[in-house]
């Protein structure tokens, strides 16, 4: 099931016996073959590789090696594969690990082991909350910056009335929460919840709910299929020209692509990465797509590069890879890089930077394949993520 | 206006009517499992499997040779039940004098390849495909706005499953498959070819699960896991209508797609688990299910 890339291994005959070489063991652990495998998956794999290239760290004497393996989205499966990657392969860090409930037992024997777990694909704020740990630091996303993000702006725009479909499991019920918050806290009302099976196939019936319930917004509270489902029967059931909005709490491109813009278009949505941001985010999500059969990176994928690339730094800054020196430098040092632009990392473990809010474009405005997102607002970093007091980390509290 | 447990009567109206369209696709895959059941007693478990080829064979065409959707509704079962019928001739005929079971465990390893294949190569998120031009739109019924396509999939149902009970039931052919059911060796005996017949059911069978692939790829999310969501379900509402009973099984697909919309309405937590209860009690009281046949 591992699969071991050997990367940048070769110092060059100048670099040798100069600088003391450091051997960094990177463990990718996420989804290879279920539901989030097109959002992290592989793709994962590719950005940590990109971050090692780019950093130059075998110039810079750091020997990096790359490996990888499926957590099938259990936290049993995942939590036994990082306790071998710490114990027996010698892995220092482990990145990306997608569905909390992984992240959150990931987090945990990383913790016990004294290593660095850089989480890029989870949402839930329990890792930077009440579960935070001193070796953890979760980089691109959570429940609490979607739902402000998308919430938020939704509310400003005078949308104040939000139905919510909901995914009947923990993580629906935490994204319907935080977004139920900042729409009552912006003077919104939730008009009423229904809550589906999941997986489920067809939300036809909570469409009519929530079509009959006369709010202004449905918020989809779910995910991945889910979510896919919801929106082309939105589209079908003229939701959206009967004057609704569908707001998507959390959508990836790669959901934008597998609906399609004709279903997809109107949608809004928050990320902290899109592929054509700017001329350095699209000079590198072109080189990542060659690499991964021409499909563009979610903001999973530019996480493991952002994270990758500050936990090299760190690297290069202590020259070494003590636990503790590495996770003060990295809170220290702010981030700075092509993909999340400038940010840090606070006492939390939360990694902040600005987050996006989006609408997706129609199949008309849209000039060619993976020409999804238009800007609609720029959320700064401070405003973006969930304040430091409120989390309830007791890291926060010892200061 | 009079309320009915809280619920307007005009929502309610809208909810049996997504029941029912439901209830066409819970009634076309069932209908397809009753028939090989009954006809060849193999428990089909790559149905769902087969459901989900049939919607991505209709992608492919689309995407690839540029086929419309109503050339797909003809040309994927026809596709997809001739990879049924290789099966059928390679692997499942070996085990029609085995028990059920030997079946069941092979179509299910052969669902597993299939979805993994597809999970391969086309990853997980799904794939677009838009609902054909003449039938997007809608009507606004008054108590619900219902799109054109909904329609058109109720239609088209009730169409294919009665013709199939038609041919059946009703048919000198049906009369050739039924016989054959109840005694191979005596119909082969009249120079009938069985199984030539048993091959070519089991490859029918399997297009109507590629045509209920088809028409649910412009409403639903067409990935490799699509047939594996649906395929319990379907199973339920075949054993509830009775093993191998064409009619059974038209029925109670319709039935339980009502039901299910009517629970979606009043408690929708509990919707997913609703088929499963009533399975249950259809079981203690009539095992072999509302319209089979007690051995």
């Amino acid at each position: 099931m591992t699969t071991k890339l050997l990367m940048a291994a070769f110092a060059t005959t100048l670099m040798a016996g100069t600088a003391m070489a450091t051997d960094i063991k990177i463990g990718v652990l996420n989804d290879r073959s279920g539901v989030y495998a097109d959002l992290s998956g592989e793709g994962s794999v590719i950005a940590a590789r990109m971050a090692v290239e780019d950093f130059n760290a075998a110039d810079k004497g750091i020997n990096v090696e790359i490996i990888s393996a499926d957590h099938q989205n259990k936290p049993d499966v995942a939590s036994n594969i990082a306790r071998q990657w710490y114990d027996q392969d010698g892995v220092d860090l482990i990145v990306d690990v997608p569905t909390s409930s992984a992240a959150l037992a990931v987090s945990e024997v990383t913790r016990e082991k004294d290593k660095v777990f850089i989480n890029s694909g989870a949402g839930s704020t329990a890792l930077t909350g009440a579960q935070c740990s001193p070796n953890t630091i979760h980089w691109t996303y959570d429940t609490y910056a979607l739902a402000q993000g998308t919430g938020g702006a939704m509310v400003e725009q005078g949308n104040s009335d939000w139905f919510f479909i909901t995914a009947d499991y923990a993580f629906g019920h935490s994204l319907e929460e935080e977004t139920s918050k900042v729409v009552e806290a912006a003077g919104g009302q939730v008009m009423g919840t229904a809550r589906h099976p999941f997986p489920g196939t067809d939300f036809s019936s909570y469409l009519l709910q929530a079509q009959a319930s006369g709010a202004d917004v449905i918020g989809l509270a779910n995910a991945g299929g889910d979510t896919v489902n919801a929106i082309k029967q939105a589209a079908e059931f003229g939701i959206t020209q009967a004057g609704q909005n569908l707001a998507g709490l959390l959508i990836f491109i790669t959901d934008v692509n597998a609906l399609g813009l004709e279903a997809a278009q109107d949608l809004v949505l928050t990320e902290s990465f899109y592929w054509d941001l700017n001329d350095e985010t699209r000079a590198w999500s072109e080189r990542f797509a060659e690499q991964n059969d021409g499909k563009m990176p979610t903001m999973v994928h530019a996480g493991v590069y952002s994270g990758v690339l500050h936990y090299l730094k760190a690297v290069e800054a202590t020259e070494g890879k003590a636990t503790s020196d590495l996770m003060s430098t990295m809170k220290e040092m702010p981030t700075d890089d092509p993909l999340l632009g400038e940010g840090r990392v606070r006492e939390d473990g939360r990694k902040i930077h600005d987050m996006y809010l989006f609408q997706v474009k129609s199949p008309e405005e849209s000039t060619g394949a993976w020409d999804y997102y238009e800007l609609l607002a720029t959320i700064p970093a401070e405003e973006a993520f969930r304040p430091l007091e409120e989390g309830g980390c007791e890291l926060v509290a010892q200061q | 206006m009079f309320e009915l447990l809280g619920i307007p009567p005009q929502a309610l109206f809208g909810q049996l009517l997504l029941g029912l369209i439901n209830g066409s696709f819970y009634a076309l895959l069932s209908l397809g499992l009753a028939v090989i059941f009954g006809l060849l007693n193999i428990i089909n478990f790559a149905h769902g499997a087969q459901y989900m080829m049939g919607a991505f064979v209709a992608w492919m065409l689309l995407t690839y040779l540029g086929v419309n959707y109503w050339w797909s509704l003809l040309l994927v079962p026809l596709v997809v039940g001739a990879t049924g019928i290789v099966l059928e001739r390679l692997m499942i005929s070996r085990l029609y004098h085995l028990d059920h079971l030997y079946g069941l465990l092979l179509t299910f390893g052969l669902a597993l390849i299939i979805q993994g294949l597809f999970r391969n190569y086309y990853g997980v998120s799904g794939l677009p495909y838009s609902i054909p031009a003449e039938l997007s739109g809608g009507t606004n019924l008054g108590f619900m706005f219902l799109p054109t396509y909904r329609g058109w999939v109720v239609v088209a149902s009730l169409i294919v499953c009665f013709g199939t009970w038609f041919a059946i039931e009703r048919t000198r052919l049906g009369a050739y498959l039924r016989a054959a059911t109840e005694n191979p060796s005596l119909v082969g005996a009249f120079g009938i070819n069985v199984p030539r017949m048993i091959t070519l059911t089991y490859g029918f069978g399997v297009a109507l699960a590629a045509l209920a692939g088809v028409l649910a790829a412009p409403i639903y999310s067409v990935n490799p896991n699509m047939g594996a969501d649906l395929i319990i379900v379907v199973f339920a509402v075949v054993v509830i209508g009775g093993m191998g009973s064409i009619l059974g099984a038209i029925l109670t697909g319709f039935g339980l797609g009502i039901v299910e919309g009517l629970v979606k309405v009043f408690y929708p937590e509990a919707s997913a688990v609703a088929v499963f209860v009533i399975m249950a009690l259809v079981l203690l009281v009539k095992p072999a299910g509302l319209f089979g046949r007690t051995a």
